[in-house]
């Protein structure tokens, strides 16, 4: 089998944000994070519940098991029995997300997607996202419209806050979490073939870096098996996360 | 009893400028466009406009129509950002009032139940919040003393929906696997119109389908109108999914050249127009040329959306 791409890492990556989470609604949103969730079913997780991006609850085949229009969506969401996976056009140190505009909300120099569901997804249920092109330009010291709240934010609303969890941060790069005295972004793992100082110099921010700090784990040959010739045949992950040549990133 | 048929104009000629207009459906999905289309077809403008946005938001924002709009989003689902709601964004064409799509349905369900609010956990930390200053929060009288925001109820003068059937009392249909929020609009709208691929009759409704798909009931709507394709170029499943060639055209298209040539008619104009250009498209695609350049422009412009996601 051919070496692993970092697309590769980075569905591994996303995939291992649903270990271990039992009977809920796994919600990626982009191409990577969805191999990810449907990896995840397919091996370790297998009661997760998948949509089939509109309105129907769809088994590892495809077939029915169970109806979600959006209303029934939105109040999942304050169930909390539901784990997203966003994308951010940019999020802080702390975790403060952003996909409404960039500058000034009033009249904004980009128009972006809106808040969507970002309040009410870090509020109510477990929140982690997907930034595919790791840069200064995404991971700012400060967002310009705060949409999923972040820790420090929460802080603030203690009660309100209990159910706020942001468990990783995935990039292109490597994992992030918040596991940090101050809930402050921390580097969790690095992508083989990254380094510290590609990730720092990639960061608009301060981040905490372990002295030694570990590597994404390796898919298993069945893992990898799935992701090529079951749930991604046309490859299209190499298109959202492009293996690197010229910086001799294929790995391995 | 009362035959609440109508045709589009007559539904436009029953609004006023200066109204606020619930539209139904989700982004591009199931929108009320024939009717949206007879409001642009009008002199109605300085709306406050409240919706989960698709080209409904897109059209109306460009013909500079929308006062104020209500909305968590506005994309055309297949292409993330809605470029004309976009640009007028960007030239800072009306206020905005940006809450969560949660929020936004709460508020749905505090007006279609004649509640000032309801408490919500959605909004708290967030900027909405800081943009929406006329937001408030309620303490919880019980002991677990928890601050919510009070989301206001989204009363409405006027909504569209746009159903799969209808009879001519006003009972809607949804055939397709999501209802949205449509009953919700009619129910928190002092006036709703509903159009429809087919009226039929109402015994029709349920020869086929379980009565669970009659999603709106005629005691929360004025008048019915039949709009066959009434939807487009949105989806209207499963009478037909969305016009992703034409969707694309209109994304790439200047304003003021779309609206040119789809929308000066009335509505049968704009069916015979979208035929004539899917014509034209097919065969410039077996030329080759032109099309190459369009696709090229409208990938260029997703790649870039993409980014900014």
């Amino acid at each position: 089998m051919t070496a692993v791409t970092r697309a590769e890492y980075c569905v591994i990556a996303c995939a291992e944000a649903w270990r271990g989470a039992g009977e809920i609604l796994a919600s990626p949103m982009g191409l990577i994070p969805s191999v990810g969730a449907r990896l995840a079913r397919l091996t370790f997780a297998p009661e997760l519940l998948l949509t089939d991006g509109e309105a129907t609850l769809v088994g590892p085949d495809g077939a029915p098991e169970g109806w979600l229009p959006y209303r029934r969506h939105l109040a999942l969401v304050t169930g909390g029995r539901r784990h997203v996976m966003m994308g951010a056009s940019q999020i802080d140190r702390y975790g403060n997300q952003n996909i409404s505009c960039i500058g000034d909300w009033a009249r904004p120099r980009r128009q972006l997607l809106g808040v969507r569901g970002a309040p009410v997804n870090t509020l109510n249920n477990p929140t982690s996202y997907w930034i595919p092109r790791h840069s200064r330009r995404v991971f700012v010291e400060q967002v310009d419209m705060v949409c999923g709240v972040g820790y420090d934010r929460v802080a603030e609303h203690p009660v309100t806050g209990r159910f706020h969890r942001i468990p990783r941060v995935v990039s292109d790069l490597g994992v992030f979490d918040f596991a940090t005295p101050d809930h402050s972004m921390r580097l969790a793992s690095l992508h083989p073939g990254v380094t510290v100082e590609q990730v720092r110099e990639a960061t608009g921010f301060e981040l905490t870096v372990p002295g030694d700090p570990p590597r994404t784990p390796e898919p298993t040959p069945e893992e990898l098996r799935l992701i090529r010739e079951v749930l991604d045949p046309e490859g299209t992950r190499e298109r959202e996360v492009p293996t690197s040549t010229a910086a001799g990133e294929a790995v391995r | 009893m009362a035959d609440k048929t109508m045709t589009s104009d007559e539904v436009v000629s029953r609004l006023e400028s200066g109204m606020t207009l619930g539209i139904g459906g989700w982004g591009s999905r199931r929108k009320p466009m024939a009717l949206v289309r007879a409001l642009l077809r009008s002199g109605i403008t300085d709306l406050t406009v409240v919706s989960y946005g698709g080209p409904d938001v897109g059209m109306l924002a460009a013909a500079g129509r929308i006062r104020k709009l209500v909305a968590a989003f506005a994309t055309l689902d297949s292409i993330p950002l809605e470029p004309h709601y976009r640009a007028a964004r960007e030239r800072g064409a009306f206020e905005l009032m940006e809450v969560d799509e949660a929020m936004f349905m709460w508020g749905l369900h505090a007006a279609a139940n004649r509640l000032p609010f309801i408490p919500v956990r959605a909004g708290i930390g967030s900027d909405v919040m800081r943009v929406n200053p006329g937001l408030r929060t309620v303490r919880s009288p019980y002991e677990d003393g928890e601050t919510l925001v009070a989301m206001p109820a989204l009363r409405m003068d006027a909504a569209f929906v746009h159903l799969n059937r209808a009879d001519r009392l006003g009972n809607g249909q949804y055939l397709g696997p999501d209802p949205y929020f449509d009953d919700l609009f009619c129910e928190a709208a002092d006036r709703a119109y509903v159009s429809c691929e087919r009226i039929v009759d109402t015994a029709e409704l349920t020869k086929e389908a379980a009565p669970q798909t009659l999603l709106v009931g005629r005691h929360t709507v004025t008048g019915v109108v039949e709009a066959p394709t009434g939807a487009h170029f949105t989806s209207c499943v499963p009478d037909y999914g969305r016009d992703e060639e034409f969707q694309r055209h209109y994304a790439s298209t200047p304003w003021p050249e779309f609206a040119e040539r789809f929308l000066t008619g009335d509505e049968q104009d704009y069916q015979r127009a979208v035929q004539a250009w899917h014509k034209e498209h097919k065969e410039n695609k077996e030329h080759g040329k032109k099309q190459v350049r369009e696709e090229k422009r409208a990938r260029g412009e997703k790649h870039e959306e993409k980014e900014g996601t």
